[in-house]
């Protein structure tokens, strides 16, 4: 067992885990975080996708020790409020069914918006292919990710809080 | 329609209870008995007194708060939204002013499985009289509060209104007056005229979207206890398998682990399977301790099955005649020997996983000689049964919550997930959570059974179906039954012999013959339905082209011939032209390499037509550019929003499920265990459009979650030879040869 202080949606926690312990089950039995989701626990799914300094990372293929201060931000951190473009999006749309991996589709799909603020459908599916929907609401996700860039546009400050 | 007249259902088979709340709340409970086949068990009428009972539905506080309880477990099918829209439609009441709560498992609710898309249409009838009544008591308080007659009266916006001064009264301030009025007779309680609804048949955004947003806890991983263990459970990866001897003693030494011990299990392949748990502080630690864990099996009487040995051996079986009937009409023999053209072809696909995106998973504590469940389950009512005969328990012993479930697909009508957890809490001072890995979740599934379909057709000189002949060589189990234990087909692939097109040709014969298997089969999102569809209606269109006819019109010619049976010839031809409609049915439109067909299919009481339009490169690659779906599911939409969702989710599932996934069969195992060999339809490959029509007609609602997927495989299929002249008869699609030039 070591110990690590991680930095988790702008917050500081001290944990004691083994040093190989994906931060996948640190967010989700040690600190509590269950938002960011077991799916596969081999990055083939993208149900755990978190931001790693603003970058989607798998948090089941991410081991605690490689983490350090880095700022993490996982579903729960985006905006509690759920007032990102990308939540009132799929609010708006009634986007998720099961929804179980709709928080790793949401941290992918703001993490593309950041970096592309008017993606065409191309860019979207091209960014989002590594995150599975078994209840299939692909068309509702490229329809809010385009809603969200709306959303976003309209905003003076890109809605970012 | 007599039998859903609403005064004489509720005569018949239920009763209300109102009680006045401690805190001076409604309280309106709605029972069932147990004549009815559609609510399930005899219920226990709850205590007087006991106003804070679960056995409510619907509770308004004196501040105007309105809480309905959602019963039926959330599975992705949206109906912790859609039933509480029907009570809150009759009660009028704002829907941003509902609260909505899951109900655990209670006898009170009746029947709380979540299969067979029968969540809608089992609960439908009721739901509305449950608001309805509620309403109507409101609606006497006000007037006797005001001294009016009720006449004068209306409910609306949460309040009762009085017509002639304008007087208004929130429902929180009628409270304590409707409290204590007593529950009218059926009779009196009017249901609101489909033509006033405000809510139902709109779009509501799920009830759960905010919690799912912004990552709140909600399903049964999700769930954590004080004190709380972890646990992951190995079992044989040859079906019926049984454990030997583990290296148990090295396994407990590991760190963070605090307890490791064989599982007996019972030789049920669909109950709870030999293994060897191992309990431990984390799940990490637990799944890190299952790298060192050592296992020795009796591998079992299957462990020799191999994919290839079944076809070989479906290929012989279908040279003689099946070994059961299904269905037998005319003279099939003599049909195809005097038919114009005779047409042979053989439809084959592999076994499947449900894959839902929560592993399976169950948390358990075993306490005072009872169990308390937090599970993802389908059906918790069958969960608490098993339970209770397999640990010999009583079930008021056991206590199931409900949670919502990442994806269903009928996996979680199953129980073994639950046994497993039970038969670890037992032995462990604490509550504790079976997790499954994506590993156990894909070799331990209750898989869609494959199958092989040999198929003759003969045309007549007109160009009409002369002849059916299907033999059908399916997998099964040798499983209890009425008769004893005996061989069945498995959950899925049995076929039913009024299947279509059954009762539409007159020399028609369907066998069928199961081969025996190790393999734990169980209900898949429309289960049977999902595959056979597009067998058939493949073989259809086959015909059609033998015939040389445009296959939208062969198949309104073969609806018009329906001779008896339960299909409702004139809603699938209603529903048929008006997909042709819809998409502007025209294939001849279309360059070679691009395509439009058509496929339709009746199951779970939904009456179902898509239209899919396909683009096929030179190299063989499918594209699906377009599809538009028409959708008989009767005579009212619950949430417009949550219906069309089902049936999108239906077509891209149907045509991932035609383009990838396949499980091979090695040595009475599958070999295939996560997403990297097992894939999953994604993004780039979902189409670029699909367009839902509801057709409304006058029968009673039904379900989304199944009917859709069935046609959508022989859709796409039958569109992929309209583009490029090769006919898939193969799941999944890769294995046929698409090139064109």
């Amino acid at each position: 067992m070591s110990k690590y202080t991680l930095n988790v949606n702008g917050k500081s926690h001290a944990v004691e885990v083994a040093a190989d312990t994906p931060l996948l089950w640190v967010l989700r039995d040690t600190i509590g975080l269950v938002g960011t989701k077991f799916g596969c626990g081999i990055g083939q799914c993208g149900a755990c996708t978190i931001h790693i300094n603003g970058v989607p990372t798998r948090a089941c293929l991410t081991p605690v020790s490689t983490v350090g201060r880095m700022a993490v931000t996982t579903i729960e951190g985006l905006d509690a409020e759920a007032s990102h473009p990308i939540q009132q999006a799929w609010c708006e749309l009634d986007v998720p069914q099961c929804g179980y991996c709709q928080g790793g589709q949401i941290m992918t799909a703001a993490a593309l918006l950041k970096s592309n603020p008017a993606p065409t459908d191309e860019d979207i599916d091209g960014a989002m292919a590594g995150n599975l929907c078994r209840c299939a609401t692909y068309l509702r996700i490229r329809s809010g990710i385009r809603r969200a860039a709306d959303i976003a546009a309209a905003k003076p400050n890109g809605g970012a809080k | 329609m007599s039998s859903t007249d609403p005064s004489e259902t509720l005569d018949r088979r239920s009763f209300l209870k109102i009680s006045a709340l401690v805190g001076g709340g409604l309280v309106l409970g709605f029972y069932l008995r147990s004549t009815s086949s559609l609510l399930g068990a005899e219920i226990a009428k709850p205590q007087e007194g006991t106003e804070f009972s679960p056995n409510a539905f619907i509770r308004i506080a004196p501040d105007g708060t309105v809480t309905i309880v959602s019963k039926q477990p959330e599975i992705g099918q949206g109906i912790k939204t859609s039933l509480p829209m029907i009570i809150a439609e009759e009660l009028e009441v704002n829907w941003k002013d509902v609260k909505i709560v899951q109900g655990d498992l209670n006898p009170a609710y009746g029947n709380q499985g979540a299969g067979g898309s029968r969540s809608t249409p089992n609960n439908y009838d009721e739901f509305h009289r449950l608001g309805a009544t509620a309403r109507t008591m409101l609606l006497e308080a006000g007037a006797q509060t005001w001294g009016v007659p009720e006449g004068e009266c209306f409910a609306a916006q949460s309040a009762i209104h009085h017509r002639p001064t304008g007087r208004v009264l929130g429902y929180g301030g009628l409270v304590t007056r409707a409290s204590t009025l007593p529950v009218p007779a059926p009779s009196a309680v009017r249901l609101k005229d489909p033509k006033d609804y405000t809510l139902l048949g709109t779009r509501v955004s799920g009830v759960d979207n905010i919690k799912v947003v912004t990552g709140q806890p909600l399903f049964g991983i999700d769930t954590r206890l004080p004190g709380m263990l972890y646990a992951v459970y190995q079992k044989c990866p040859v079906f019926g398998g049984k454990v030997v001897s583990a290296n148990i003693d090295q396994v407990k030494a590991l760190p963070g682990v605090r307890d490791a011990f064989v599982v007996e299990g019972t030789s049920n392949l669909l109950g709870l399977v030999p293994g060897v748990a191992i309990v431990a502080d984390s799940t990490w630690a637990a799944f890190s301790a299952r790298k060192q864990l050592k296992v020795t099996w009796d591998e079992g009487k299957f462990a020799g099955d191999t994919w290839d040995g079944f076809a070989a051996k479906a290929a012989e079986i279908s040279k003689g005649a099946g070994a059961s009937t299904l269905h037998k009409k005319g003279d099939v023999v003599t049909a195809l020997a005097g038919a114009t053209k005779v047409l042979e072809a053989n439809y084959t696909y592999p076994f499947i996983s449900h894959a839902s995106m929560e592993p399976q998973n169950c948390t358990a504590l075993f306490k005072d000689g009872g169990f308390e469940f937090w599970a993802p389950s389908q059906n918790p009512g069958g969960g608490q049964e098993q339970v209770s005969k397999l640990f010999n328990i009583p079930k008021e012993k056991i206590t199931v919550h409900l949670t919502r479930s990442g994806g269903g697909f009928g996996r979680r009508l199953s129980h073994d997930f639950i046994l497993e957890a039970a038969a670890i809490a037992q032995r462990v001072p604490a509550p504790v959570k079976l997790v499954w890995t994506r590993e156990d979740d894909m070799q331990h599934d209750h898989f869609r059974p494959g199958g092989f379909h040999f198929l003759k057709g003969g045309l007549d000189a007109s160009g009409a179906i002369a002849g059916w002949h299907s033999h059908f060589v399916t997998f099964g189990t040798m499983s209890e039954g009425k008769e004893g234990v005996a061989l069945r087909p498995g959950s899925g692939g049995g076929m039913d012999g009024d299947q279509f097109p059954s009762h539409f040709v007159s020399n028609c014969l369907t066998e069928q013959t199961i081969m025996e298997c190790g393999i734990p089969m169980g209900p898949w999102r429309a289960p049977g339905n999902n595959i056979y569809s597009w067998v058939i209606q493949s073989f259809i269109d086959e015909l059609a082209d033998a015939a040389g006819r445009d296959p939208l019109e062969f198949r309104l010619d073969l609806l018009s011939k329906k001779m008896e049976g339960p299909y409702n010839a004139a809603r699938m031809t209603a529903v048929v032209k008006l997909v042709a409609e819809k998409a502007a049915w025209n294939p001849k439109k279309f360059p070679r390499g691009q395509g439009q067909g058509i496929a339709f299919h009746w199951s779970h009481q939904g009456y179902i037509a898509h239209v899919a339009e396909v683009t096929v490169t030179n190299d063989g690659q499918v594209k699906v550019d377009r599809v538009v779906s028409v959708c008989d599911v009767g005579m009212q939409i619950v949430n417009r929003s949550g219906a069309e969702n089902q049936v999108e989710g239906s077509v891209v599932d149907g045509i991932g499920t035609l383009m990838f996934p396949e499980l091979s069969l090695d040595h009475g195992r599958f070999t295939q265990s996560n997403f990297g060999e097992y894939q999953l339809i994604r993004m780039p490959d979902a189409p670029t459009k699909i367009e839902v029509h509801f057709l409304k007609s006058e029968y009673p609602t039904t379900g989304l979650g199944e009917p859709a997927i069935p046609p959508v495989a022989p859709a796409v299929c039958n569109a992929i030879f309209a583009a490029t002249g090769k006919r898939v008869r193969q799941f999944p699609l890769s294995r046929t040869d698409l090139r064109w030039s």
